[in-house]
């Protein structure tokens, strides 16, 4: 059964400038309860991975830098 | 048989699945009972942010508080919005414990809102008692609960789904199997008591936004435990009962008329006018505000423009940073501003909850499901209504007795064939080259629970989408996941199809309609007291079948008056 991939918009945005992950924080990696921020292999910085958010905040909440924002996802707005 | 190197084995005394708002306090009632047990708390996301109340919470929902109300007053209201089908044993032993936790709960340091005298500052939400007590400043309740975890040195395993239950020779539990949703991962628990606080069950159908997460209930909690339960041989209960709310259209979070109510906010149609006399959630609610949303008097809203510039930013602040903080950028996307439009109401998906509804694992007034050593506490398990208050109560119940159980009990044996079985079952969408991927799957299950499992229920149409869910059955061979994190979405929607399975079992042996629009079943549009005053128990057969029976309601502990029982189905504003 061949698949595609399809492209999506997401809600969550990090702004590399002030992410600290490659000086080893994953604290918004840590807390989100759908785990769908990670590490972009090609930055080192986190993203969002998986277009499955419940909008929900903690990742924003708790950044260390103010790196994080949460916007609601596009099907809702 | 012994298990291969790649599945590691850890023995503990008592394991509590779910690390939201149950779990953590059963888990540090375990360790305050007895400080040498080992107690683990298995979470798939991570404790310090997970489940319904990651961010806080508004209030207390049921919060019964002497000199406001007494626990038999509270065991008739929810007997009553219940439409008496209620373990009220269960519903009383919560009540009794409601105000013991909201004091320990204090002293742990949540912070509940007070009067000038340093009272609780009670509020009338529900049709006749007063239970509802704010909490505005509720964002600390996760780093609390977090920091007891700690102190009591629970062990934390975050980011393991637990999958299935294991069970001894004699059929008591004996652990669980768990899938890493980062690595894929097998794990076993052996355990001498579990305790399952898995949440609601909230993807089973879809939001009317189409957005698969966009949910009303955290969607980590998508059935889990119901379908590990079910797989284990327990008893489910009230799954006809389904979980219907009343939302903001497309947000789906709480309208919160609970926190604006007392405020002096309202429902209103679309002509601004009350139609509905409460607000609080009930299935008899619901049927109104269905009636109004589908007779030409919709959409609904949620009015506050009336209100004065204070109370508004009062609201706005409680609403706008609590317990779902995005809220405020939902409406202002929009452009909504409560002090000059109303806000656009809907109706939720169905899910199956007992916090809000009464559907769930079986269990009583001790916690107990069907199957020895298993427990069940807060949305999963069955005690209606029981709301966050309802869960730490219940967490609590669960862990005492749960210690009890495994402290009079050797470490079980393991079945490893069964465990063998089950890792290459789990792992299967992994090791596909390509396939049906776990968000197709998990979208064509929950639009067809749309299109016919949502009531108004039809015999008709549940056995066409019944027909249509089982033709999925096959699918399940050809799920594919690419990584880990699609390999735990793969196996979440297969919980997610048993789930939806169970709705339509169980609303079609219902013949009768009950619960307003929670089970409005067209085609026996009366509620039949002479058949159908009893629970009706979902389990699975000697076939592996689903299957239904009736179970008995236990006598009451408080007899209601003739006059009380049918207040909450006068729900509709009358004409003056
Ligand atoms: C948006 C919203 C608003 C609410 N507002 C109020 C309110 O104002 N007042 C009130 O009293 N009540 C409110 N409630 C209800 C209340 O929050 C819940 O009844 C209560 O928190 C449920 O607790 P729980 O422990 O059963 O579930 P949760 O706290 O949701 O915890 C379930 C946990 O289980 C984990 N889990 C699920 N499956 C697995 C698995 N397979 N393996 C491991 N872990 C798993 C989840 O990740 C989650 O952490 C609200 C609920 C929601 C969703
Ligand atoms: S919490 Fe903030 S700083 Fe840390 S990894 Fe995430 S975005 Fe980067
Ligand atoms: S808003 Fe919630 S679900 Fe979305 S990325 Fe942040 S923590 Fe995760």
């Amino acid at each position: 059964m061949p698949i595609a991939s399809q492209i999506s918009m997401v809600p969550v945005v990090v702004d590399d400038e002030k992410c600290i992950a490659d000086k080893g924080c994953r604290t918004c990696i840590d807390v989100c309860p759908l785990d769908v921020l990670w590490i972009n292999e090609d930055t080192g910085k986190a993203h969002m991975k998986y277009d499955e958010c419940w909008y929900c905040m903690p990742c924003e909440a708790d950044c260390p830098t103010d790196a994080v924002t949460v916007n609601i996802p596009y099907l809702l707005r | 048989m012994t298990l291969p190197d790649d599945i590691t084995v850890t023995d503990i005394d008592v394991l509590v699945i779910g690390g939201g708002t149950a779990g953590p306090m059963a888990a540090i009632t375990a360790k305050e009972q007895n400080p040498n047990a080992s107690v683990m708390l298995l979470e798939k996301a991570n404790v310090k942010r997970s489940g319904a109340i990651s961010m806080g919470m508004d209030g207390l929902n049921n919060a019964v508080v002497p000199g406001h109300s007494e626990p038999e007053d509270y065991v008739k209201e929810i007997t009553i919005a219940n439409d008496g089908i209620v373990l009220q044993k269960g519903v009383m032993a919560y009540a009794q414990g409601s105000f013991d936790m909201i004091q320990k709960l204090d002293q742990w340091g949540v912070y509940f809102q007070k009067d000038e005298t340093g009272e609780y500052d009670m509020k009338k939400v529900h049709h006749l008692g007063t239970y509802v007590l704010p909490m505005p400043e509720g964002h600390n309740i996760k780093k609390i609960l977090y920091r007891r975890l700690r102190r009591h040195r629970v062990t934390i395993e975050n980011r393991y789904q637990a999958i299935r239950l294991l069970k001894d020779k004699d059929g008591s539990v004996s652990g669980c199997i768990a899938l890493g949703t980062r690595d894929a991962d097998i794990i076993v628990i052996r355990a001498k008591a579990v305790v399952m606080c898995t949440g609601a069950a909230g993807r089973i159908g879809l939001p009317a936004s189409g957005y698969l997460f966009g949910t009303y209930e955290n969607p980590s909690n998508c059935g889990d435990g119901h379908s590990m339960a079910y797989h284990a041989g327990a008893e489910l209960t009230g799954l006809e009962c389904y979980q219907i709310n009343p939302l903001l259209k497309d947000y789906n979070g709480p309208a919160c008329a609970y926190v604006t109510g007392p405020l002096g906010g309202y429902t209103a149609n679309s002509q601004g006018d009350r139609f509905i006399e409460c607000d609080y959630w009930s299935g008899q609610m619901m049927m109104e505000f269905y009636n109004e949303l589908q007779g030409g008097k919709g959409p609904v809203f949620l009015k506050l423009d009336h209100l004065a510039e204070e109370t508004i930013q009062e609201i706005e602040h409680v609403l706008h940073t609590n317990e779902r903080p995005s809220r405020g950028r939902f409406h202002d996307g929009r452009g909504t501003d409560y002090r000059t439009s109303m806000v656009e109401m809907h109706i939720s998906e169905i899910g199956f909850c007992a916090g809000h509804s009464a559907s769930g694992v079986w269990v009583n007034e001790k916690g107990e499901t069907t199957i020895p050593g298993l427990y069940g506490a807060g949305d999963m398990a069955s005690i209606p209504h029981s709301y966050m208050l309802g869960a730490f109560v219940y967490g609590q119940i669960c862990g005492e007795n749960a210690t009890q159980y495994a402290l009079e009990r050797e470490i079980p044996e393991l079945d490893e064939a069964f465990i063998l079985a089950e890792r290459d079952r789990i792992l299967a969408p992994l090791k596909r080259a390509d396939g049906i991927p776990p968000s197709q799957f998990e979208y064509k299950v929950r639009r067809l629970v749309n299109d016919y499992l949502q009531p108004p229920k039809v015999t008709k149409k549940m056995d066409i989408g019944l027909a249509r869910l089982k033709a999925m059955v096959d699918d399940i061979q050809h799920l594919y996941a690419r990584d880990a994190h699609e390999l735990l979405r793969a196996n979440e929607a297969q919980h997610v199809f048993d789930c939806a399975q169970m709705a339509a079992v169980a609303s079609m042996y219902r013949t009768e309609s009950r619960w307003g629009l929670y089970h409005n079943y067209v085609d026996y549009p009366l509620t039949d007291n002479e058949k159908w005053f009893c629970h009706v128990q979902l389990f699975k057969d000697e076939h592996d079948e689903m299957s239904c029976k009736t179970k008995p309601i236990d006598p009451y502990v408080v007899e209601l008056d003739e006059h009380e029982k049918n207040a909450y189905q006068q729900m509709r504003v009358q004409a003056v």
